[in-house]
């Protein structure tokens, strides 16, 4: 077992798909720059100006030059730097990627993959969003968000060879998580959860980086009070895996829910409908979430540690549901 | 110094004191940005900083053009043109460090500087966002006949989005007292402006609007003054909007975080050979505007100036937690259960 980090299993994937003649990559800061958060450091050299493209800040163009070039069997990657700028491409993204398979009958496919970035931290109110419910909101795009490197390097994968428009949201705060990349070959399936721990007192479901805030919490409560929590890591939004959050759910009756967003309308609100549609009579007490506060993100330090999801609020919501 | 009529001639008219104003205010932006990465290094200011070194004269020339009533609206590379504008380098430090005291409470940070109370509207972190921002300004100033006009700062990496031609249009289309302003400074962050644009020569891109434009050295902050006064008395005359291209180059990475692998050492070694700073300090002294002593003079006052925003800053207490709680409405909602 190889030992990687998010950043290094992605760029080790991303050697792989750039074999392929139809694989190019088209972002901003990507090449001359050096890459914004080292993804695609060196590439430019390595692969020259027609596989590693530099693009104008023009977002929807980056988008709209993917969606085009799928239409004629290319396997664009798109990267835009944070996801706050997606923004400017949404016209692209929802009106048309997310559209052309259907609305003309199936004729056109789009096999592009969309890679942007989550994060925070003092970056204020426009830079430190996240929009995975947007985007799982919409019917024709998937929405992938994993949390170790082994995941990320294989549903990177995934997302390549899928013919549908893939949003693979990846987060700046977590490039440097370390993890084991298995030897032999391995597969995992977009629109696959994973148990990411066992346990039976009570079930966490959860994607992205606070699946490794929740293992922190986890362990303690384990060591120090003999509380055992299940977590349950979606790495799938769109389309989302429930069956391994309900299984769990059946036998421990309680649950809390983590995600990286503000806490009203979004995919927190998602999970936790679906667990009380589909395992009601298992309930013991109610669903607590845990997410963003429901303000924008303010620069001060003092006041963001407060915003966002912190292991302090998980276990708190933890002890809340338990008691 | 009673300014001779020479020296009033080749310095567009301005006095003396005007001009030795103009390099105080170069030279405050340069050592409170000296201090501001010195104080992100220090992790008393974090997130993203974008530094202004290199372009002083650029803000000092063009807002110098411009009345204290006319406006202005920028990006996140802002902190020049809030000292230019005369903003207090407390409130300004204070926000960099997250304090209460902050020019926005500590909530926006080095990108997002505001004052209101001296027409500066903020500085806003997605490119070419506010360039429209601008437009509708300069549409409430027509349609409430005012007299004042809207100055707008931006990249070169912010000429190829659809909001930059959108802007070009919706203005010259309602000729808006627009001033926009393009610190060509040769790259966007780290993609060098012949791999991000297909017209290199910011200035040409409005003749696709038949709007006026020019293009200036700007790291010479009188021809810089020259041409914004130009722009200024065109648009303030109701002829409508002006592209000005300002020439520069910045000293530091694009942000704190830059390792600057685009470039090569020697090419901003050869640049600052070129410090706009110097060479207009050179120039006033040479020329017999402002004494050797004045200009030291000058950079002490800045470096106790700086400074003393630190300490004010350091001094001043965090963030007000109320705005974990308000703030977000003007008119709060509830939700109701
Ligand atoms: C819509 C959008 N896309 C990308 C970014 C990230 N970004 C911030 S500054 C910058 C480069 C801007 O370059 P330029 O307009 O030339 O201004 P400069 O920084 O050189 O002053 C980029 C790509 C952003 N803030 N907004």
């Amino acid at each position: 077992m190889a030992v990687m980090t998010v950043r290094e299993a992605l760029r080790s994937e991303l050697r792989e798909q750039l074999k392929d003649d139809r694989v190019f990559i088209i972002g901003e800061d990507i090449g001359y720059y050096g890459s914004t958060y080292g993804v695609t450091a060196g590439f430019l050299e390595e692969y020259g100006t027609e596989k590693i493209r530099d693009a104008p800040i023009a977002e929807a163009g980056i988008i709209g030059i993917g969606i085009g070039a799928a239409m004629l069997g290319m396997r664009p990657i798109c990267e835009i730097m944070s996801v706050n700028f997606s923004l400017l491409a949404f016209d692209q993204i929802i009106n048309h990627a997310a559209k052309l398979h259907y609305m003309f009958g199936g004729q056109i496919t789009c096999p592009m993959v969309l890679r942007t970035t989550n994060g925070w931290r003092n970056l204020s109110a426009t830079h430190s969003q996240s929009f995975d419910p947007m985007f799982a909101y919409v019917p024709g795009l998937k929405v992938v968000a994993p949390a170790t490197p082994a995941d990320m390097k294989a549903l990177f994968k995934a997302s390549m060879e899928d013919p549908d428009p893939v949003i693979f949201i990846e987060h700046t705060l977590m490039y440097g998580v370390k993890g084991e990349i298995p030897d032999e070959p391995y597969e995992v399936k977009i629109g696959e959860s994973r148990v990411a721990r066992e346990g039976k007192d009570l079930t966490i479901v959860t994607y992205s980086r606070p699946v490794h805030l929740c293992m922190e919490v986890a362990e303690r409560l384990s060591k120090q009070e003999g509380i055992e929590c299940a977590i349950i890591d979606l790495r799938t939004i769109r389309p989302m895996d429930m069956s391994k959050a309900l299984e769990s759910f059946r036998t421990t009756g309680r649950a809390v829910v983590v995600t990286e967003e503000w806490e009203s309308h979004g995919v927190q609100a998602e999970i936790a409908a679906r667990l009380y549609e589909h395992a009601f009579d298992y309930l013991d007490a109610p669903i607590e979430r845990v997410g963003f506060r429901e303000i924008p993100f303010p620069y001060a330090t003092n006041l963001e540690d407060q915003v966002v999801v912190t292991p302090a609020r998980i276990e708190a919501a933890i002890r809340k549901v338990l008691a | 110094m009673a300014s001779t009529p020479d020296t009033t001639e080749r310095y567009a008219g301005l006095s003396n004191e005007q001009l030795i104003e103009m390099y105080r205010q170069m030279v405050l932006i340069r050592i409170f940005e000296e201090k501001c990465q010195e104080m992100y290094t220090r992790a008393k200011i974090g997130g993203f900083l974008h530094l202004y070194v290199g372009q002083e004269a650029v803000a000092v020339g063009t807002i110098g053009a411009l009345k204290p009533e006319d406006h202005i609206i920028t990006h996140y590379r802002d902190h020049g043109h809030a000292i230019a504008r005369g903003l207090d380098t407390n409130a300004l430090m204070a926000e960099l460090f997250g304090k209460a005291t902050g020019s926005a409470a500590g909530l926006g940070g080095s990108m997002h500087l505001v004052d209101v109370s001296k027409n500066f509207w903020g500085g806003y972190a997605i490119i070419g966002s506010h360039l429209l921002m601008a437009c509708g300004i300069g549409t409430a100033l027509k349609l409430q006949k005012r007299p004042e006009v809207v100055m707008v700062f931006f990249g070169d990496g912010s000429t190829n989005g659809g909001e930059f031609y959108e802007a070009m249009n919706f203005s010259q289309l309602g000729k808006l007292p627009v001033i926009f302003v393009c610190e060509n400074n040769l790259f966007a962050m780290g993609t060098p402006i012949a791999v991000h644009t297909s017209v290199q020569e910011i200035y040409r891109k409005a003749c696709a609007f038949d709007m006026r434009s020019e293009r200036v050295d700007g790291n010479d902050p009188i021809a810089t003054y020259e041409a914004t006064l130009r722009a200024v008395e065109y648009a303030r005359s109701g002829q409508g909007p002006v592209l000005l291209e300002a020439v520069t180059y910045r000293f530091r990475g694009h942000s704190a975080q830059d390792t600057q692998k685009y470039r090569t050492r020697e090419e901003v070694e050869q640049y600052r050979t070129r410090d706009p700073n110097q060479v207009f300090r050179k120039r006033l002294i040479d020329d017999g505007v402002m004494t050797e002593e004045q200009a030291v003079q000058i950079e002490q006052q800045a470096e106790v100036e700086a400074q003393g925003s630190v300490d004010f800053a350091d001094q001043s207490p965090p963030a007000d937690e109320k705005w974990l709680t308000e703030g977000v409405y003007a008119n709060p909602i509830e939700p109701k259960f």
